[in-house]
């Protein structure tokens, strides 16, 4: 039984105006199979402990600790994390040109499992995960990500998601600029994967709207750099009502 | 713009209606041209056309006696491509243009008959032209490649081997045809290549020019194109990976000279090791009769390493008021940390993840060549560049 397991969290960032603490004692535990839903304002830290826990030099951790397994993931370079089976689906995927999203795919889970998978296969697998996601063919022979619309570069995050077959997730704003129809495709293809794998999610999100096809075991509410309240799904149609206002977002973020 | 090592995006975009920021320090039409070498004053290396470069490596080729007799050619079957040669005095000499600089006119001055390249038929074909075996001797040349009227091809113009050589190279490209002319330099190390290519454009024909430049201890290549009639298109493209000791140069002129014409300017290169140097100049000029013009040109440059220098230098002059849009855009910088960071987080590992993103980077030209094979061929010799040091 895996498990991911965030101890103590303090994170700082290198500004122009000098260092600036950001998350500020993140406690968090994440069995396989279990989703998370961590919801909270702009600006209070949610993409940082993303890209903290995928291992962004950006980011320095200055006290605590993330363990995978009991092994050390602070130790661990971005490449050794994602194939220990860490994966970050982008808040704002980047661009690759040059580089097609068939070879980059191949050249990722060649990385993953440590040898090139089998061809026939493989092609299955990628054309069937791209009907899915309704992704038209055409997309595996342009360059990652270049002139992808906001929800088509969403889609290909989960069609790696799907491909690549991580044991934990985290999914930075995966809903923010689907529209309906996206959002749904998008969702069963997390379902697909939590159902298929026994994946565990960390579902990152400023809105309810998701939670509506992805069912969270649990919810955290962050807020300046730590989870503020954690609860059930209950805790989410609370949000969805109150807002953030409750916990004094205004003072804080001001801090 | 000059940039060494640091990341120095610089971007703009100009319209038709706002008065843009570019400043030309000549107008580029008003150049002195002759094809008498004797017309040009001995080079000091401060003249604007000369200060990149390093002109003392190469003085036997722009003020020396050079030989100027055939050299050897040697082309590939391909149905309606012939090739011949024809006496400087010949009729099809000179119509693409004439030299602006010394080494040019040197060049024009002293060789004895030219190589003529002559496309025709409507179907697609592709020849390769390789000049090998040129040796040290100081040399000149000149080629004429002409595509007859919605005549279709790709030219591979190719040098191998050693070679002290400047030369001219005229593209004459006949109403409605559409034509690809890919320059590879593949010299030896110590190789130096000057060359002028001048291209001629008629009414709605269209070329591909491709330039690429892998070895060579100095390699200048610059290609001119006059947008000579309504609807005629440019695509100038260039490839260059500079290695330790290395400059590359290419110094590439538009001149928007008819109604509706488009140029797309696109050079990318790689700099590794110490002492690898670039330079990479782009004019366009759009003339008082260009209305409706459609222009862009970028440059990007790659800096692998630490030591080396790229220099990028954008000029944008406009005569009318109605165009379509013109714009451009320079940027050097290294690796795009962000790219690593997404590749590395799909579990690729960082030298891979780095070759990667260089090949792309590169990529995106050769992937405009439009041949397969040489397409193939070309990211191998790129891969090669990149192991090399
Ligand atoms: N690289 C950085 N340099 C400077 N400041 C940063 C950097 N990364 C994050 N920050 C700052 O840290 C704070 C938290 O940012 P973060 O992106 O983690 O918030 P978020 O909760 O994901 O917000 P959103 O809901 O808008 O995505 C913000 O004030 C942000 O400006
Ligand atoms: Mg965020």
């Amino acid at each position: 039984m895996s498990v991911l397991e965030i101890k103590n969290l303090h994170v700082n960032v290198e500004t122009d105006q000098g260092t600036r603490e950001i998350l500020r004692g993140v406690d968090l535990t994440i069995r396989e199979g279990e989703i998370h839903a961590i919801m909270g304002p702009n600006g209070s830290g949610k993409s940082t402990l993303a890209y903290t826990i995928a291992g962004h030099p950006k980011y320095t951790v200055v006290e605590g600790e993330i363990l995978l397994d009991g092994e050390n993931v602070l130790e661990m370079s971005v490449d050794e994390r994602a194939r220990a089976g860490m994966f970050l689906a982008m808040q704002y995927p980047v661009e690759i040109p040059g580089v097609t999203v068939t070879n980059f795919l191949r050249t990722a889970k060649t990385a993953i499992d440590g040898e090139a998978p089998s061809i026939r296969t493989w092609l299955k697998d990628v054309r069937g995960a791209m009907t899915n996601l309704r992704m038209d063919s055409g997309f595996a022979e342009r360059n990652v990500n270049e002139g992808f619309s906001g929800g088509e570069k969403k889609r290909n995050e989960i069609l790696q998601l799907e491909l690549l077959k991580p044991k934990f997730a985290v999914l930075d704003e995966t809903d923010s600029g689907l529209d309906v129809d996206a959002l749904k495709v998008v969702s069963e293809g997390v379902n697909r994967a939590h159902s298929n794998t026994g994946l565990g999610i960390l579902l990152i999100t400023h809105y309810t709207r998701i939670l509506r096809y992805i069912k969270p075991d649990f919810v955290h509410v962050f807020v300046a750099g730590k989870i503020a309240e954690q609860g059930g799904p209950e805790l989410a149609d609370r949000l969805e009502e109150e807002g953030y206002d409750r916990y004094h977002v205004a003072e804080s973020a001001t801090q | 713009m000059q940039s060494t090592a640091l990341p120095t995006p610089e971007q703009h975009g100009i319209r038709a209606h706002s008065d843009g920021p570019i400043v030309p320090v000549q107008t580029r039409s008003e150049r002195f041209r002759s094809t008498d070498v004797a017309d040009f004053a001995p080079i000091t290396g401060r003249e604007h056309e000369w200060k990149y470069s390093p002109v003392a490596a190469f003085a036997d080729l722009t003020s020396g006696e050079l030989d100027g007799s055939r050299v050897e050619v040697e082309a590939t079957d391909a149905a309606g491509v012939s090739l011949s040669w024809i006496p400087r005095d010949d009729a099809r000499v000179g119509r693409a243009g004439i030299p602006e600089e010394r080494a040019s006119a040197n060049a024009w001055s002293a060789f004895g008959e030219a190589a003529l390249v002559e496309v025709a038929g409507e179907e697609a074909k592709t020849v390769t032209v390789t000049r090998s075996g040129l040796g040290t001797t100081p040399r000149a040349a000149h080629t004429v490649i002409e595509a007859a009227p919605f005549s279709q091809a790709l030219v591979v113009l190719r040098g191998i081997g050693d070679a002290r050589l400047t030369e001219n190279v005229e593209v004459v490209v006949g109403e409605g045809a559409n034509l690809t002319v890919v320059s590879l330099q593949e010299w030896t190390d110590e190789s130096v290549h000057l060359a002028s290519h001048f291209a001629r454009i008629g009414r709605d024909a269209k070329l591909k020019h491709i330039v690429v430049s892998l070895g060579g201890k100095v390699v200048r290549v610059n290609p001119s194109t006059h947008l000579a009639e309504q609807g005629a298109d440019v695509e100038a493209l260039g490839l260059y990976f500079s290695d330790a000791g290395q400059h590359l140069e290419q110094q590439v002129f538009v001149h928007h000279d008819a109604p509706h014409t488009r140029s797309r300017v696109t050079y990318k290169g790689a700099l590794q090791g110490e002492g690898a140097r670039s330079v990479w100049i782009g004019d366009v000029l759009i003339g008082n009769t260009a209305t409706g013009t459609d222009s862009y040109e970028q440059n990007r440059n790659l800096v692998l390493t630490d030591g080396t220098r790229a220099d990028s230098v954008p000029n944008l002059e406009i005569e009318t008021g109605d165009i379509e849009g013109a714009g451009h855009a320079s940027a050097t910088g290294r690796f795009d940390d962000e790219q690593l960071f997404y590749l590395q987080a799909r579990g690729i590992p960082e030298d891979e993840a780095r070759r990667l993103v260089v090949r792309g980077f590169l990529a995106e030209v050769v992937q405009q060549i439009g041949d397969a094979e040489l397409e193939e061929r070309l990211i191998r010799a790129l891969e090669a560049e990149l192991q090399g040091s």
